[in-house]
């Protein structure tokens, strides 16, 4: 017999602060009110999916030392937006990327827990490490951590607003009327916390909240990321979408969860995923191309070109040949505020690839640029895309997706109303949610019957 | 706004859990168990609102509830425990139209980064209606939960010490900094800074946004923010005010003051320090609002109000004290008291209910149409954002006043 079918999750991307989202569509919209976001949520909500995502990056982009003006720029705060938008939801998680470097546990502490009582238990956290200097110059204090110790603090950061979760039990306001004892106990909420990053001790001031601790997302690639989220995540967003990579990763990951004691279930891989719908396959990839070609203009392939040579590249004609010269190997880097800079390790392979690609298909600079980047990891018609995703996730590619679509804000609603549709008929998405939290959606334990599977074992 | 009524009164109700006195919780209208509900806040402001109240304030704090200044007290007998006021000011923002909705942040523990654009966002979420009361915390113990810096003890009687006095400035400096970054950051976008050029591919102008270069003693930000200008373009920024030092802070910096005059004699003086202080910061041609705080008790007749008082207080074991005045009587006599208290110059109350569950609803239905027999208040919301309520305009920004002087 063969293995039960998977459950597929799904969640909503809002458009990010980059070129996957096309702002110059006339279809396209705000990126900022917040009738832009309701929309967003409740089209995710009306599919039952998940939850929904917010990206985070806390200074504005930089190249060549001026502030990036092709993409789309600017966006709300990641707790506030999320909490207006549990006005508007019901069921929907709300997951915010939050940074470990630039913020306090106490602060994030009180927030989450806030958001989860806000929600009704609806809150998760992706927990992201930047530690860059540049960002950090917008924080009293500072950009003063090595990278090498970004997980170092990240770990401690969650390892502390857990015990601050956690120092409220959920037993101890008996709010009686008649007796007038309010607080079961006075040391409600007190902690202790003393390690390399943090020395703090007091009483935490936000009672248990719902879902005892948010949902924690995990979103690091480097072999200290997959350790820290196999370690403490419930979930990864990960970047690998494509069966054969994604197949990898999950092998990776889930093998890292058993020396922390953790089953494969308690870990769930979701990638970020593109798509593009038509009536017909054939459609749908005349499309694809068309958006790919509006996610890189002249002028953004020009920019993309620079994130490999490091250098000034504005001289060059993006309908033209790739440059001669060879990129700038110095540390100092032309791009900053973002994560996929350090993607290319080795710059000068790339060039002498890049020139030899173009070269034997006599492509030009934007042609090269549209062509190496990331295709769609979903073309297709409805029917293709549902049955692609699922068969995905039953191939332990992934678990489910977090799709990032590139109109804002509408470009999630055929993806609601054709695919999911089909992905319910062949029974692997629910038509109903299972529960009232994020953590019934996610199938994850809520951590107290955590703890007593432990104590228990 | 009828024409006979010489300056309307702007009133606000201030939200702290079950309600000001200590024992609020344990009357039957208190609902203690769902302060950490949505639908609490939720029911709460939308009493407000239908009382066409300008805004509400949300308390916080970074610690446990107190009875005492400095430190905790170990108490059980009285609420503890709060929701960030922030995200609760969020949660109900698409649940409202007209009111508008001023959370308290901490200054002393804080990023002014993340505040300025978390205030920015409800400005958004709530189309033009956030407002912000800036509060700092001199409290070890609160500094301990942050663990960067160590605050000697602190009193209120050692607050009045020379060396509290300086070790006070040197908090509200850090407080005036703190503001200076948030509205710096509210401008560092121009209002038109977003332009979806398709045919230069260009999302924004970049000549449009603005660092905000802040270097000062506690800190130092770059800029500029990750959210585009706010809807009101700068959200109202208010701050409670007990003596000279704080004067300061809202005749420099703020829209709102709350202060705790005790009679008119009182207001008078608190008016004319910090108008006087208001001229020396060159803001004379600013408006800025000066709100009385007051704590209520109100009932159809006084003798009612007064009992239950002192109810309270037995079921508190103690007498309620407070900063500010505390009122028991009549909303026709609470008229009287507002409209005697504005004459000295104030422009604004701030009503504290005793108990949230009865004397919001008194305020509502019982003090705002004893005021609209009086024409002292409005019958209808007149404006959709908390500027517009206040009669404060939308101002210009900084950095484009500035850019259009250079090019001139
Ligand atoms: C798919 C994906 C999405 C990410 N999104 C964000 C983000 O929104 N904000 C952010 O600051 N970092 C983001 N990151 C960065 C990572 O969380 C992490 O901090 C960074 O990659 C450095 O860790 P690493 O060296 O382990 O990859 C993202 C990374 C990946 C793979």
């Amino acid at each position: 017999m063969s293995k039960p079918l998977k459950q597929i999750h799904l969640a909503a991307h809002f458009p990010g602060v980059n070129n996957t989202t096309v702002w110059s569509d006339p279809a396209a919209g705000s990126h900022i009110e917040f009738s832009s976001f309701a929309h967003f949520a409740k089209t995710a909500e009306r599919a039952k999916f998940d939850f929904l995502f917010l990206a985070e990056g806390l200074r504005l982009r930089e190249q060549g030392g001026k502030i990036y003006d092709l993409d789309v720029v600017g966006r709300p705060d990641t707790f506030t937006i999320l909490a207006a938008l549990a006005a508007v939801t019901e069921h929907l998680g709300l997951t915010g990327t939050i940074n470990s470097t630039f913020n306090e546990p106490y602060e994030v502490a009180r927030q989450f827990a806030s958001l989860d009582h806000l929600s009704d238990g609806r809150a998760a956290w992706n927990v992201v490490t930047s530690w860059d200097a540049f960002t950090g110059e917008n924080f009293r204090r500072g950009g003063f951590l090595p990278q090498d110790e970004r997980y170092s603090r990240a770990k401690e950061f969650l390892a502390t607003t857990n015990e601050l979760f956690d120092s409220w039990h959920g037993d101890e306001i008996l709010a009686d009327q008649s007796t007038g004892t309010f607080l079961r106990d006075a040391k409600a909420g007190a902690f202790v916390h003393q390690g390399q990053h943090f020395d703090i001790h007091g009483q935490f001031n936000v009672p248990r909240s719902p879902q005892g601790r948010p949902v924690i997302f995990q979103a690091g690639d480097s072999d200290e990321g997959r350790e820290f989220a196999a370690s403490s995540a419930d979930a990864i967003f990960s970047r690998y979408s494509t069966l054969d990579q994604g197949q990898a990763f999950y092998t990776d990951v889930k093998s890292r969860l058993a020396k922390y004691g953790r089953r494969s279930d308690q870990l769930l891989i979701l990638p970020a995923a593109t798509f593009v719908l038509g009536d017909t396959d054939a459609e749908a990839e005349d499309l694809a191309k068309e958006v790919r070609r509006q996610q890189v203009s002249g002028a953004t392939a020009i920019k993309h070109l620079e994130f490999v040579w490091n250098r000034d590249l504005s001289s060059y004609d993006p309908d033209g040949p790739l440059p001669d010269i060879d990129p700038d190997v110095s540390d100092n880097h032309i791009s900053k505020g973002r994560a996929q800079v350090r993607m290319y390790r080795d710059p000068l392979a790339t060039a002498r690839e890049w020139r030899e690609l173009a070269a034997a298909n006599k492509w030009s600079i934007r042609d090269l640029v549209i062509e190496t980047g990331n295709r769609q990891a979903f073309i297709g018609s409805p029917s293709t895309v549902a049955k692609t995703i699922n068969d995905f996730v039953q191939a332990d590619a992934s678990d489910g997706f977090i799709l990032v679509p590139h109109i804002t804000p509408s470009g999630l609603d055929p993806f609601a109303d054709k695919v999911v549709p089909l992905l319910q008929e062949q029974g692997v998405f629910r038509t109903e949610y299972e529960g009232p939290t994020l953590r019934d959606h996610l199938g994850l334990t809520h951590p107290d019957e955590v703890r007593d599977e432990r104590a228990a074992s | 706004m009828s024409s006979t009524s010489p300056s309307p009164l702007h009133l606000a109700v201030a939200l702290d859990g079950t309600g000001w006195h200590p024992a609020s919780w344990r009357e039957p209208v208190a609902r203690p168990r769902d302060l950490f509900t949505a639908s609490y806040w939720a029911d709460q402001v939308a009493e407000a609102e239908r009382g066409l109240l300008d805004f509400v304030t949300f308390e916080d704090g970074l610690g446990l509830q107190s009875s005492h200044y400095g430190e905790l007290d170990g108490r059980t007998d009285q609420v503890r425990g709060r929701l960030d006021a922030v995200l609760i000011a969020a949660r109900i923002a698409p649940l409202t139209s007209h009111i508008g909705l001023v959370p308290t942040v901490v200054s002393t523990h804080t990023e002014p980064f993340h505040i300025s654009k978390a205030i920015a966002t409800l400005d958004y979420v709530s189309t033009g209606r956030a407002g912000v009361r800036v509060q700092l915390s001199a409290r070890p113990h609160e500094a301990d939960h942050f663990g960067r810096r160590t605050f000697e003890p602190i009193s209120l009687e050692s607050l009045r010490s020379e060396a509290g006095q300086e070790r006070l400035a040197e908090h509200f400096d850090e407080a005036a900094d703190y503001i200076e970054v948030v509205r710096r950051l509210w401008d560092s976008w121009e209002d038109d800074a977003e332009i979806r050029d398709v045919a230069t591919g260009r999302f924004v102008d970049r000549d449009k946004l603005h660092y905000i270069d802040f270097e000062g003693r506690h800190f130092s930000v770059k800029g500029p923010s990750i959210t585009p200008r706010p809807p009101q373009g700068q959200p109202v920024v208010s701050s409670l005010a007990h003596q000279t030092i704080p004067y300061r802070l809202v005749a420099r910096a703020t829209d709102i003051g709350y202060v705790t005059p005790h009679d008119t004699e009182e207001a008078r003086a608190i008016v004319a320090e910090i108008r006087a202080e208001q001229e020396a910061a060159g803001r004379a041609d600013e408006p800025l609002h000066i709100f009385g705080d007051l704590v209520v008790f109100l009932d159809d007749d006084e003798a009612t109000a007064v009992a239950r008082r002192e109810r309270l207080d037995g079921l508190a074991g103690e007498p309620y004290t407070s900063d500010a005045r505390i009122f028991a009587g009549t909303p026709a006599q609470l008229a009287d008291l507002l409209q005697e208290l504005q004459s000295t110059g104030l422009t604004g109350f701030r009503l504290r209910p005793a108990v949230a569950g009865h004397d919001l609803p008194a305020i509502t239905q019982g003090l705002v149409p004893e005021l609209q027999r009086r024409d002292a208040f409005r019958r209808a919301y007149e404006a959709d954002t908390l500027r517009g309520l206040l009669g404060l305009a939308r101002p210009a920004n900084r950095y484009a006043a500035a850019a259009a002087a250079a090019t001139a």
